[in-house]
């Protein structure tokens, strides 16, 4: 596939600290791809540099097969929502949807039928002729919307654009936003800390951490396959174990998790050389019960902490053997009445569910 | 209730307390003085120079003569010039200190205020030190072989602008600084991203939001130097006379005609106030349709 935007080995520096380390990134054409990351994890830095307010000091950046790496960003066919909305407070809401039309100097009928498209797009009809002070913050979200997709941009940058909204405004934003993307079939880049929105938008998330990207993939296979401690906690709940190799036969290995806990897993996972690394569990996946289980990969347990959340109870236990496991399991379904600390109960993995996290590069 | 009044008129008292220096010194310093302006205007004056009270029209009368329409005019100009150049030399300086760093910023403003803390008549006599054939400026262009002979830059128009400019150029500096530190940094940000050059950006983002500081910005300059007369004296060698020239020959110098001066004044006054409602009437309109 095409790739909207291509990054090379870009590094950032601000005075001595890098926030963005050689970090190279194919954006394809037509996907929603969100950089996820705490804060300060160099998502902004990267996105800035995509729209050209930032230079990098090493590597290049491509849009559409071009090197745009020394243009400045009013050279650079892309557009973005900004966090604040940047909104220009001296002009209306028209006119500040029409002013990247007006600097292509495209003819003033062409801006006036866009300017409308663009007002139809984000349900702005009616306030063309307001000011952005005038308007609630989800209606200078959409301006801000409008203003950068009315001049048709190769790509779409988005800076936390939701951020400042309210949380179920946020919502039907985020829903909104991903039907937008795939009716244009425009190319967004969306950067935000919070998975629940990356989870919901995107097509892919680049997962972000000082300044590299540690995993980049739908947001499925970051959830089922982690490559990184960090991208496991990161998105969604996870159990993050050592393990150790100790027992293996041709189809099979047994792997001891810290505290004691022994897994029997499909040798394939498990290249020969390696003896001991992190494994991921999800809590979900845990499945927990009353009834007594035996055979592989069931243990018995005494449940330390039960916490109700609603839908799902949260559970920590310590198996027979001494590991400690967070479970959560929908409430009610299959434990009857609520467990209290101390209750004895039995829960299975599947070998599949237990995941083996690559190695440490450094 | 009662308590609720009773308090009401103590802020009152206090407000009218806290306002009446300001009254007094409104009332002293400039109401008595315009209106004993308006009277002197109306007086005449005997062979000695002293004021003869009458009613006459006769002041305003050779007010109209063309002579001075044509001094404003030029008084109007050089300060329209001075205006026009300090806004130029302004804009990029107020931009730069409002961008830089916050213990920068605080340098820079210093130093655009430091001139203040010298009087300004020495501050001009030192330019004169500088610009005079055998001064400063000469001696460095010809040690550098730049010039043959001596250039005579004081006594012109050009020495004359230079000391207007220097002399008011922190007033508009600071007025500007003022609206330039308020600009989101953002909505440039905005307007390149929306292939809006640095050069459109000043006049379609900037130039806008900073007006507010730019109209008082004018304001300060344009109307102080309309009047200036220290400089055109010092610096122009009163080869060309100035409005505020003239007036201040009517009070202290060899014209002798505090009547006639005062017309002059008067006449100026209105002027001022008449172009000064007009600009906060413009620019109020603009606030109500731009806020």
């Amino acid at each position: 596939m095409r790739a909207a935007v291509e990054l090379r080995e870009v590094t950032k520096l601000f005075g001595n600290i890098a926030a963005v380390r050689s970090v190279s990134l194919t954006v394809r054409a037509g996907e929603f791809l969100t950089l996820l990351g705490p804060s300060g994890c160099g998502k902004t830095t990267l996105l800035r540099l995509i729209a050209g307010f930032e230079q990098p000091e090493k590597g290049g950046v491509c849009l559409d097969g071009v090197d745009v790496t020394n243009l400045p960003p009013y050279r650079r066919h892309v557009n973005q929502v900004f966090q604040s909305y940047a909104l220009f407070p001296h002009l209306t809401v028209r006119d500040n949807i029409a002013f990247g039309l007006r600097m292509q100097r495209l003819p003033s009928v062409e801006i006036a039928t866009r300017v409308n498209e663009a007002i139809d797009l984000v349900s702005l009809g009616g306030l063309e002729n307001r000011l952005p002070h005038k308007l609630s913050g989800g209606q200078q979200q959409r301006v801000a919307l409008a203003r950068a997709l009315a001049p048709r941009p190769a790509v779409l940058l988005l800076d936390e654009p939701l951020a400042a909204l309210d949380a179920q405004l946020r919502r039907a934003m985020q829903l909104e936003l991903k039907q937008l993307q795939r009716r244009l079939g425009t190319t967004f880049v969306l950067v935000t800390h919070d998975q629940a929105e990356a989870l919901t938008m995107s097509d892919r998330i680049a997962l972000m951490h000082e300044g590299r990207i540690e995993q980049l993939d739908s947001a499925q296979a970051i959830y089922r396959r982690p490559a990184t401690a960090f991208a496991a906690e990161f998105i969604g709940q996870a159990n993050l174990l050592e393990a150790q190799v100790v027992m293996r036969n041709g189809t099979e290995i047994g792997v001891r998790l810290a505290g004691g806990l022994v897994l029997y897993l499909p040798a394939a996972v498990w290249p020969d050389e390696v003896a001991n690394a992190q494994v991921v569990i999800r809590p979900e996946k845990i499945r927990v019960t009353r009834i007594p289980l035996a055979g592989q990969n069931t243990f018995e347990a005494r449940v330390e902490e039960g916490v109700f959340q609603g839908a799902n109870d949260r559970l920590v236990l310590e198996t027979s053997a001494g590991t400690r496991l967070v479970a959560i399991s929908a409430t009610g379904e299959p434990l009857g009445e609520a467990l209290r600390s101390g209750d004895r109960v039995w829960g299975a993995v599947q070998a599949d569910e237990v995941v083996r996290l690559p190695r440490k590069h450094a | 209730m009662t308590h609720g009044s009773k308090t009401r008129t103590a802020t009152g008292h206090l407000a009218l307390l806290l306002f009446a220096p300001l009254v007094l010194w409104l009332i002293a310093f400039v109401v008595v003085p315009a209106g004993i302006l308006v009277v002197y205007s109306f007086a005449e004056r005997d062979e000695l120079g002293r004021i003869v009270y009458a009613f006459s029209w006769e002041n305003y009368r050779r007010v109209c003569d063309p002579v001075y329409a044509r001094i404003f005019g030029r008084s109007a100009a050089y300060a329209a010039l001075t205006t026009i150049i300090c806004a130029i030399l302004g804009y990029p300086v107020a931009w730069f200190i409002a961008r830089a760093s916050l213990k920068w910023r605080r340098l820079l403003l210093f130093l655009v205020m430091i001139p203040f803390w010298t009087s300004f008549l020495i501050r001009t006599y030192a330019w004169i030190v500088i610009l005079k054939s055998d001064g400063v400026l000469n001696a460095f262009l010809l040690s550098a072989g730049l010039i043959a002979i001596p250039l005579e830059v004081l006594y012109t128009p050009f020495a004359v602008m230079v000391g207007l400019v220097y002399a008011y150029l922190p007033f508009m500096i600071l007025p500007l600084y003022g609206s330039a530190e308020k600009l989101d940094p953002a909505l440039l940000e905005a307007a390149h991203d929306l292939g809006c050059g640095p050069w459109r950006s000043f006049v379609a983002i900037v130039l806008p939001l900073t007006r507010p500081g730019l109209l008082a910005g004018v304001l300060m300059v344009f109307v102080p130097a309309i009047g200036m007369f220290a400089i055109t004296d010092l610096m122009g060698g009163a080869r060309v006379p100035m409005i505020g020239n003239v007036i201040q020959d009517q009070f202290v110098g060899q014209a002798r005609d505090k009547p006639f001066g005062a017309a002059l004044g008067v006449v100026f006054l209105l002027l001022f106030a008449g172009v000064y409602g007009w600009l906060q009437r413009r620019s109020k309109r603009s606030a109500e349709a731009r806020p």
